[in-house]
């Protein structure tokens, strides 16, 4: 019976990470599902989904994680279909860098219904004035309507733009 | 008259590019109407082209008309060698296709469009369309050169370059 599991991988970052941890789940048969690697800081991050028949991953894992210096977590996934949520709102966000940014406006949106399915930020501008950006996709529970009226609450300075996704099929 | 079958990707069928029509018969507008039966199987389709059914002719039918949130357009298109003959501003929006099931992506299309194309009485039609309308449209002519959206995916960090709608 095989079984998912979602595999965390981080270290510093180097050339040829991915290839390296893939060919070794590949070559015992572990199948990816959604993954999500990028580069976090000088830090590679590898968020995997892998359907294996009940192998002990952290053995197999062990000897890339050392020639790497990888941490590795390892959770079981009970979600065994595809775990792929339709977004139907995009949010971007950024303004002046200050602590609480993020907090704020997730707060405000989330009492206004968004369920936050990708959410990712970065940091730009110069040394002296760095400035935040975010761009969420989720969806939006109580309606876009809801979120662009909550946004009014959310401090002068922070520049948000709410677009409503609307799937086209064809 | 029947539903035709739906093929899907990995078939080497949808990265063909499609001939035009130079027949206009019974048996063309029997095609369109059997096309067009399979779209409306289809969940949610506001497009489909012929060589989604494995026929390799520019054909694709577009109707935007009927979405729960209404969008300009130009009603129900049939469109027989459509051709774009001008292209404006680009504008990222979320496609999935009926020959790519449990799939959605971000794709940047053209957000004006000026299309031309026949009926089935060889009759030539021209007229610009802008957003979802000039999207679906897109999409369809795509399918009708063997390109899928998936030729066409965007990363999500493109965001910041979407034209504004709310700002606070
Ligand atoms: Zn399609």
């Amino acid at each position: 019976m095989k079984k998912w599991s979602l595999l965390t991988l981080v270290g510093a970052d180097q050339q040829a990470i991915v290839a390296a941890v893939t060919r070794v789940l590949a070559e015992a048969d572990c199948e990816l599902g959604e993954t999500s690697m990028m580069r976090m800081g000088g830090s590679f991050a590898m968020m995997l989904r892998v359907r294996h028949e009940n192998q002990d991953l952290a053995t197999l894992l062990k000897e890339v994680c050392g020639q790497l210096s990888l941490h590795l977590h390892i959770d079981d996934d009970v979600d065994t279909a595809s775990s792929a949520m339709e977004p139907d709102v995009n949010i971007t966000v950024y303004g002046a860098d200050r602590s609480g940014i993020v907090a704020e406006v997730t707060g405000i949106l989330a009492t206004a219904g968004l369920n936050i399915i990708d959410l990712e930020t970065a940091m730009a501008g110069t040394a002296d004035k760095p400035i935040y950006i975010m761009t969420i996709e989720g969806q939006a529970l109580q309606g876009v309507d809801a979120l662009t009226e909550a946004a009014k609450m959310i401090s002068d300075g922070v520049e948000l733009n709410i677009i409503p996704i609307q799937t086209l099929r064809a | 008259m029947a539903v035709l079958e739906i093929i899907h990707y990995p078939d080497q069928r949808l990265k063909q590019e499609s001939e035009p029509v130079t027949v206009f018969d019974q048996a063309l507008k029997d095609f369109l109407s059997e096309l067009e039966e399979t779209r409306l199987s289809g969940p949610g389709a506001v497009g489909i082209a012929a060589p989604q059914v494995g026929v390799a002719k520019r054909i694709a039918i577009v109707d935007v008309s009927k979405l729960k949130k209404p969008v300009d357009n130009h009603g129900y298109l049939l469109m027989i060698n459509p051709e774009i003959t001008h292209w404006e501003g680009m504008e990222k929006g979320r496609e999935g296709c009926l020959s790519v099931p449990d799939f959605t992506g971000n794709v940047i299309r053209a957000e004006k469009i000026k299309i031309r194309f026949q009926n089935s009485e060889q009759q030539w039609t021209e007229f610009e369309t802008t957003g979802y309308e000039a999207r679906a449209i897109q999409h369809e002519i795509d399918h009708l050169d063997g390109m899928l959206f998936l030729d066409r995916l965007v990363s999500r960090r493109t965001d910041l370059f979407e034209r504004k709608v709310y700002k606070k």
